[in-house]
């Protein structure tokens, strides 16, 4: 659909309305005293709290060593998932070997792994990323998978007709095919990834965004609690739209992601 | 672009069962380099499967192919097919479609076959804003892109309308004058075999019934001559010849072949 350049403003700004009306009612709920500051701060005070933050270079620190460990178990959990579901994929040897085992670790929730996994690797860094590549390894896998399997036999057979074998086939046919359903896995991973990490940087950290939170509460710092859920919130918008962006351009063929 | 002469094409003796199914029988065929031969017969006579292990995707369960003379093994690389479904891969543009598989000089001879097929304007396109029709003539600039000398064609025309139908028959037998290539194209289309084909072949549960040379000046017009061996031939698959004597007979001396 065209619209015209004033109502394509509107249709941008369509998305953002519920949120920024949320946060004015907020606001004003508040500034009246109809929820207590104890209770919930109000946005100012959450962005006061932003900025002083900010000014001390702690939020940075903070949001930057969470970012990193999210990248750095997303990297990790990411590719094993991706390289399981493509040995699964294409060979089915692997798959009658592998994939039974994959389902059944599949099926306990990686969380419960916790209290094992801070007696493994204490509070470190191993433990997040731990506990992050898992959660992000089996989304990925299974749509790695099914995207392989589910490439049309019809289009792998022109392929081998028209000579391309092995890796030139799997280039050309095989990995295109698959992509849409593995980046449907990566946007759920990312989903996957954030979640991870709240949960083990509150539970146990030294520093990132979870820690923040968690230290914030022990001296009742309601306005940096709060910030430090609109800052994973705003992460996880953002690594989205990065993901959203990565299916525009790679999938520009699919009729499903094409420009209208 | 040149692809030579054609391949010659001995089929002897060949069989295929899937399981307890026998798909084909003691199927004969030979082919003489450069020749068009037409297979058609109804659906599930075998046909296809007859295409698809000349193209080498099936293996034959008894006899032997000879491509050239030498028994042919599995997938040959100048051999090619085209589907009934033009099988283009939606993730490429329409020239990088017609560029895969070929190595050398891939862009300029993808270029060049999709010019003798009339779509140089839309190289650079999606496959999925194509027509039905465009979309054949891609597979086909395909399959010409790889100078192939043996162009197998499985019902490539089965999906489209009557008038792009004809304009496709004609861009093949025009590129096949051209080319040289030999050629053979299955279809249940009685008409478009008795207008494409030096020969037509009927195959009838799973044995070759009738193989008849098509003595037609090219290129061909429907006239008394074409329909009389579009008469024999339907009137061999539907088994009408005794029961509508009459029809016949009153045909009988309107031709003069």
């Amino acid at each position: 659909m065209r619209f015209p350049l004033k109502s394509r403003g509107l249709a941008h700004a369509i998305p953002w309305s519920i949120p920024i009306l949320v946060i004015l009612v907020w606001q004003v709920l508040g500034d009246w005293g109809i929820i207590s500051t104890r209770v919930l701060p109000t946005p100012v005070h959450v962005l006061e709290a932003a900025v002083q933050l900010v000014q001390d270079g702690e939020l940075f620190d903070y949001t930057a060593a969470s970012a990193k460990r999210a990248l750095i178990g997303f990297l990790i959990g990411g590719s094993l998932g991706f390289f399981l579901g493509l040995i699964n994929g294409v060979f089915p040897p692997a798959e009658k070997l592998l994939d039974t085992s994959v389902q059944m670790v599949r099926t306990i929730p990686h969380l419960a792994l916790i209290p094992l996994v801070i007696l493994w690797f204490g509070i470190g860094e191993e433990a997040k990323l731990f506990l992050v590549a898992l959660g992000v390894l089996f989304p990925i896998y299974v749509n790695t998978f099914h995207g392989i399997r589910t490439v049309d036999h019809g289009l792998i057979e022109m392929g081998r007709v028209y000579g391309l074998r092995g890796f030139a086939l799997f280039w050309n046919i095989i990995l295109p095919g698959a992509l849409p359903s593995i980046l449907v896995g990566v946007r759920y991973a990312l989903g996957v990834m954030w979640m991870s990490l709240i949960v083990a940087e509150t539970i146990a950290s030294d520093s990132g965004i979870g820690y923040m939170a968690t230290n914030a509460r022990e001296f009742m710092q309601m306005d940096v609690v709060v910030l430090s859920i609109l800052l994973y919130a705003l992460l996880g918008k953002l690594s989205d739209g990065i993901a959203k962006a990565i299916e525009r351009r790679w999938l520009q063929w699919h009729p499903s992601y094409s420009k209208q | 672009m040149n692809a030579g002469c054609g391949m010659s094409l001995d089929v002897q003796e060949v069989g295929k069962a899937f399981g307890a199914t026998r798909v084909l029988q003691q199927v004969r065929l030979a082919m003489q380099p450069g020749e068009f031969v037409a297979v058609v017969g109804r659906s599930g006579c075998g046909k296809s499967t007859l295409l698809r292990m000349i193209a080498g995707l099936d293996q034959p369960t008894e006899g032997q192919i000879y491509v050239d003379r030498q028994p042919l093994h599995g997938i040959h690389a100048e051999v090619r097919i085209m589907f009934q479904d033009a099988r283009l891969l939606p993730w490429k543009k329409v020239i990088d479609n017609v560029a895969v598989g070929i190595r050398a000089g891939a862009r300029r001879t993808a270029e060049e076959a999709l010019r003798l097929v009339g779509l140089s304007e839309r190289a650079g396109e999606w496959p999925r804003v194509l027509s039905g029709g465009q979309r054949q003539r891609v597979a086909l600039a395909r399959a010409l892109a790889g100078e192939p000398r043996l162009l197998l064609l499985d019902e490539p025309l089965g999906a489209l309308d009557a008038l792009t139908r004809i304009e496709m028959q004609r861009l093949i037998e025009k590129l096949w004058l051209e080319q040289g290539f030999s050629a053979i194209l299955v279809t249940h289309d009685v008409s478009e075999a008795v207008a494409l084909a030096d020969r037509v072949v009927l195959l009838e549960e799973g044995k070759v019934a009738m193989d008849i040379k098509i003595n037609l000046a090219r290129p061909r017009v429907k006239d008394n001559g074409f329909a009389h061996y579009e008469r024999v031939i339907l009137d061999r698959i539907l088994g009408t010849r005794e029961e509508e004597p009459f029809v016949a007979k009153k045909q009988a001396h309107s031709y003069s072949i």
